[in-house]
């Protein structure tokens, strides 16, 4: 176990190093300050005000930019490894694979979770002092949401590392599942629905399975427990199960399909050549 | 200590070993030498396990590389030809290399002094920051200091002045007894005064195997 913690503790020491990190802190560091400055808080828009709609803003904007933001630092943690021949040095000691792998994915799941998170205590800190009254329940929600989409991204980036020869494939193939996942699906289902060639739940399930979808829809059902946004889509959803198994589902599902995809990508490390 | 037998290993079309047997035994400094593309890498990579070979085995101590990692790196020193661009500063890579292998730290400033690399002065300084002799110095005494009994250098004095080039060759000398040391090398006039086996590659293929 030594190894596997002390692969994670370098791992995360070496990333908060990394100007990718500054960015990446800055980015969502910066959206909640440029959220107070702007007056978000002070602002009412579909009933929504104070923090809750601060909040509500930082994970629409969160959605798009986080997966990509993931995919594109991580993806590059193994392939990139091995591109420079780093993999072939720090492997000629005696740690395990199953050790080497899984540390660096606990050490760059704490990179990439912590500076969203902090983002959002900023938010609350800096909420209280001005006297706001704290949305808890949004709060906790959203906490779940990003830790779990923040580990489904994750283990598909290191599902891309562990097979991809070169740093550039990877990124390539990152930019590619970002783009599908936030907006191809979306169009190919809606023009799917309209000529209404397919069943509708099928379109809404496929929809579904889309981790992306699933934390959009997630992060309005706390605001709008009837989903009435969404319009007819709603009634298949809350038809087949009640809105708390919903929000289950959707932390649950995305964790599992990250570890699903990172359990993948190791049976591809480890059956690979490692240079 | 060290067995080949029958290995193959392809890259797509390529054949880079081709059905290669071979044994390294305790006391043997062999210099493994060939053009490039001989086959030469290919082989020592096999030796630590990165490569699953499309047929034949290597085993060391009896352990199979690929299988037993763990137990086989622990007894296997390993310089690449070229310092790696490794992130991590000084410090970090010694508690890499001394937590993953049970060495102490000592041992290795110890034999970084030997080799003239004032290492408490650069701990803090990130390894790929160093001068390429700086990180040669301190992989030569990261492998030194881990008392292995199978130490693999690929070209070590690549990057080393003639001063450092003697400092290594006499720390080799001292530990050189009941160890198997593989130096692969274009140049034999550099380890010629250490070597009591030279083995020759060309097309993947072991084409001399001399005792000197």
């Amino acid at each position: 176990m030594k190894n596997l913690y002390l692969i994670a503790y370098l791992d995360l020491k070496e990333s908060i190093r990394a100007k990718w990190f500054l960015v990446y802190s800055l980015v969502f560091g910066g959206l909640i300050a440029l959220f107070f400055i702007a007056g978000v808080t002070e602002s009412q828009v579909m009933g929504f005000s104070g923090l809750s709609r601060l909040l509500l803003m930082y994970i629409q904007i969160t959605i798009v930019i986080l997966p990509i933001f993931i995919l594109i630092t991580t993806v590059r943690s193994i392939s990139g490894d091995r591109d420079n021949h780093i993999l072939e040095y720090m492997l000629s000691f005696p740690i395990s694979l199953k050790q080497y792998y899984w540390g660096k994915i606990i050490g760059r799941f704490i990179t990439v979770y912590l500076p969203v998170i902090f983002a959002m205590i900023i938010a609350v800190v800096y909420g209280f002092i001005k006297g706001a009254s704290i949305p808890w329940n949004i709060f906790f929600l959203y906490t779940g949401l990003l830790f779990s989409l923040s580990s489904a991204f994750l283990g598909i980036a290191f599902f891309i590392s562990s097979f991809v020869k070169s740093s550039e494939v990877a990124l390539g193939i990152s930019f590619f599942v970002w783009i599908f996942l936030l907006a191809f699906i979306d169009i190919a289902l809606i023009s799917l629905m309209m000529q209404q060639r397919v069943n509708e739940e099928l379109i809404i399930f496929i929809a579904m399975i889309n981790p992306m979808e699933l934390f959009r829809v997630a992060a309005i059902s706390l605001f709008d427990p009837e989903l009435t946004v969404m319009g007819p889509v709603a009634f298949y959803i809350l038809d087949l199960m009640s809105q708390s198994v919903f929000v289950l589902l959707s932390i649950g599902y995305p964790l599992l399909l990250g570890l699903f995809f990172a359990f993948l990508g190791f049976k591809i490390f480890e059956k690979k050549d490692l240079v | 200590m060290i067995k080949v037998s029958n290995l193959t290993k392809k890259f797509a079309q390529h054949v880079s070993l081709d059905n290669v047997s071979c044994e390294f035994n305790k006391n043997e400094s062999i210099a493994l030498m060939g053009a490039n593309g001989a086959g030469k890498t290919t082989l020592i990579r096999s030796i630590l396990g990165y490569y699953h070979p499309d047929s034949g085995k290597v085993s060391i101590d009896g352990f199979c590389p690929v299988k037993e990692r763990v137990k086989v790196l622990q007894n296997i020193s390993f310089v690449p030809q070229l310092p790696p661009p490794i992130k991590l500063n000084i410090q970090e890579l010694m508690q890499y290399v001394c937590m993953s292998t049970d060495i102490d730290k000592e041992l290795i400033e110890y034999y970084s002094n030997e080799m003239k690399l004032d290492i408490k002065a650069n701990l803090y300084k990130s390894f790929f920051k160093l001068s390429g002799g700086m990180k040669q110095k301190l992989l030569i005494a990261i492998s030194l200091a881990k008392k292995s009994s199978i130490i693999i250098y690929d070209e070590p004095t690549a990057n080393l002045d003639p001063k450092a080039r003697d400092d290594f060759y006499r720390l080799l000398k001292q530990n050189e007894d009941e160890k198997v040391l593989l130096f692969v090398t274009h140049r034999l006039e550099e380890v010629q005064g250490l070597v009591n086996r030279q083995i020759y590659m060309d097309m993947g293929k072991v084409v001399a195997d001399e005792r000197v």
